[in-house]
């Protein structure tokens, strides 16, 4: 069984005179205990609001909900506020983007990684102290007992995120989702994080959905692929085959526009054209439409249902990029 | 890994005898205050006004509610007595040493001061935090309460307040003084709670299943108190100013044996052409002290903004 299971979550920002905006159309995926699942697409696809609905954390007004997201058999979507609040931290964590805003500025390192242990371990003060510590020091943070003491602007930015993991973990939740985590870093950062992320959740056995913008993290850190387009899923793989061989003109647009080390001298990158605002409703047809190289008239009129084209492979496309033949024998 | 003997050096340290704590934003801030002049300037005045304040029943020469200059006041027909030998700045229209007079008002300025900013700072808390916590219709009564209360005028506010009380004392005019405060602290905390309530570190915690409570009052409150803190050095300044007003305008305590600045004021309005002293000392004293917590407010102000921080 699944560790967590959404199915058809959808998410639907209303305002008052305003046209409800889908932000997130029947998106599901599963999440094995221990499987590092990514999340990918650019800014405004949906990524952050389904991490967001997971974990119950977004507002009550204004955005209505649907679908099911099955946490070990349970219905998050249908538990209370409070039953809610006693699994946030103990059994989901959540490490999110900006690590010097995601920690409180006027309270020490030491004493919010000890909150979470006092609230969901019930663990006394001093003894949650000792554990933190342990804490920092699994996630590398050198000098842990000083760090405790010290406050979020005195660590850099990639120590803070390092706080911010061992925060997340500190309860052992079974399943982490990382928002973005290695994008206010710099590249070498980054690596450190992806790696610290990567060892942290085999050696917890702790599951893993990375929210991610960068291929490159996915290449690094994912097993399973759901690469989102406008708050639908529009193709989902397994990683390796995800790379050889991408089937969705996005997915392909977003891998041709990687700057790559063995390509031809003076080659010149191959960007996707157009913006997120150019798109079509996915009522309409398929809402990369607009932006695709291999569109056909059906595109503009049809919406493109999901298919399983084999090897547990999704594909939402009426003429998606054939495979390269090599692949093709291989596979 | 963690061997057991590290482990116990933990303990050790937490125990207190760790040496390299951390710096806060208050030190931080205090490190930038010391060395503004501005800053110090007000807080040399502060200095000097508590000092006096707390040390006038000593420092003042004679005893401010006794007439022993009487005689010079009837001989020479309501004259009000001169500088004189042991009188450094003459007597009042009583025949009172104007010099004790001055300086055990500074008591009754620095309490009036005190209690009001800190009534007013304690009911615009409560007000601010319910509003800015839960949001929605509290939110909406709360605002709605302070928005009368900020469309009178606030001396005007602090009049009728005072004019309320069938027999005024010098704790009404402290009443009077912090309920006219309390909906500009309400107003500016509830507006740091709500940036605050939609801030990263907020729903990181809220993603952590911290407690609502724990949420408002360790993760939202101590971030919202910092222009609240400033604003209450600066309402200082106006609580005391306000008050001198209340009393000037007869609305403070009746009782003038203990001398207050601006009832000092309001007694000498009908001999202020002949003997402009009588009004320059007094008034001279409440804005210097209003000046003095203003410097130090606003450079507060400054060093606790994280924006101006380096």
């Amino acid at each position: 069984m699944p560790l967590l299971e959404v199915r058809d979550l959808t998410v639907v920002f209303e305002r008052k005179g305003e046209q409800p905006f889908t932000a997130v159309d029947h998106v599901s995926f599963d999440v094995e205990p221990g499987q590092t699942v990514g999340l990918v697409g650019e800014s405004g696809c949906g990524k952050s609001v389904t991490s967001l609905a997971i974990m119950g954390l977004l507002p009550k007004r204004g955005a209505r909900i649907s679908g099911s997201v099955q946490y070990e058999g349970v219905n998050l979507l249908s538990l209370s506020d409070r039953e809610m609040r006693d699994r946030r931290g103990r059994d989901l964590g959540m490490v999110f983007q900006d690590p010097l805003s995601s920690l409180n500025p006027v309270i020490p390192i030491g004493l919010q990684v000890t909150e979470v242990l006092e609230r969901h371990r019930d663990m006394p003060r001093k003894k949650a102290m000792v554990e933190a510590a342990e804490l920092l020091d699994k996630v590398g943070i050198p000098d842990p007992n000083r760090r405790l003491t010290e406050y979020p602007h005195q660590l850099s930015g990639g120590m803070r995120q390092r706080a911010l993991i061992a925060i997340a973990l500190a309860c052992r939740p079974r399943l982490l989702i990382a928002d973005e985590p290695t994008t206010a870093l710099d590249v070498t950062i980054q690596a450190q994080i992806l790696a610290l992320l990567k060892e942290l959740v085999r050696d917890m056995g702790t599951a893993l959905v990375m929210i991610t913008h960068d291929l490159g993290v996915v290449a690094g850190l994912c097993d399973e692929v759901n690469v989102l387009y406008a708050g639908r899923v529009v193709e989902k793989a397994q990683r390796h085959e995800l790379f050889a061989a991408p089937r969705h003109p996005y997915t392909h647009g977003l891998l041709s526009s990687i700057p790559r080390l063995d390509a031809p001298r003076g080659e010149r990158l191959n960007p996707i054209r157009g913006s997120v605002s150019d798109n079509i409703p996915w009522t309409e047809g398929c809402a990369f439409a607009p932006r695709c190289p291999n569109k056909l008239d059906v595109c503009v009129r049809v919406t493109p249902e999901q298919e399983d084209i084999g090897g547990g492979r999704l594909l939402r496309c009426h003429n998606p990029v054939k495979p390269p033949v090599a692949e093709e024998v291989s596979v | 890994m963690v061997t057991p003997t590290r482990k116990k050096d933990r303990i050790d340290k937490l125990a207190g005898t760790s040496s390299d704590a951390g710096v806060s934003l208050a030190a931080s801030a205090w490190r930038t205050l010391r060395r503004s002049p501005v800053f110090l300037t007000g807080a040399v005045i502060i200095g000097l006004f508590v000092l006096v304040s707390l040390l006038s029943p000593w420092l003042a020469p004679h005893d401010p509610s006794d007439p022993m200059l009487i005689d010079q006041v009837i001989k020479a027909r309501n004259q009000i007595p001169p500088v004189q030998d042991g009188h450094p700045l003459g007597g009042d229209l009583q025949g009172r040493d104007f010099l004790s007079r001055l300086l055990i008002g500074s008591q009754q300025t620095l309490i009036v001061g005190v209690l009001a900013t800190l009534i007013g700072l304690a009911g615009g808390l409560t007000l601010g935090t319910l509003a800015g916590a839960f949001g929605g219709w509290v939110d909406s009564v709360v605002m709605r309460l302070v928005d009368v209360m900020l469309s009178l005028p606030s001396l005007l506010l602090a009049f009728s307040i005072s004019a309320m009380f069938a027999r005024p004392n010098q704790y009404t005019v402290i009443i009077a003084v912090a309920v006219v405060q309390i909906p500009v602290f309400a107003r500016l905390l509830r507006g740091s709670m709500l940036a605050q309530r939609h801030s990263d570190h907020v729903l990181a915690a809220t993603a952590l299943g911290v407690k609502p409570g724990a949420i408002v009052f360790r993760h939202m409150l101590p971030n919202s108190l910092g222009p609240v803190i400033v604003q209450s050095t600066l309402v200082l300044a106006t609580a005391i100013i306000d008050a001198a007003a209340l009393s000037f305008l007869g609305l403070g305590n009746p009782d003038d044996r203990i001398p207050e600045w601006g009832q000092m004021l309001g007694d000498v309005q009908n001999v202020f052409d002949t003997h402009p002293q009588l009004a320059f000392w007094p008034a001279g004293c409440i804005i210097v002290v209003a000046l003095g917590f203003t410097l130090m407010g606003e450079t507060l102000r400054e060093a606790l903004d994280p924006k101006s921080r380096r």
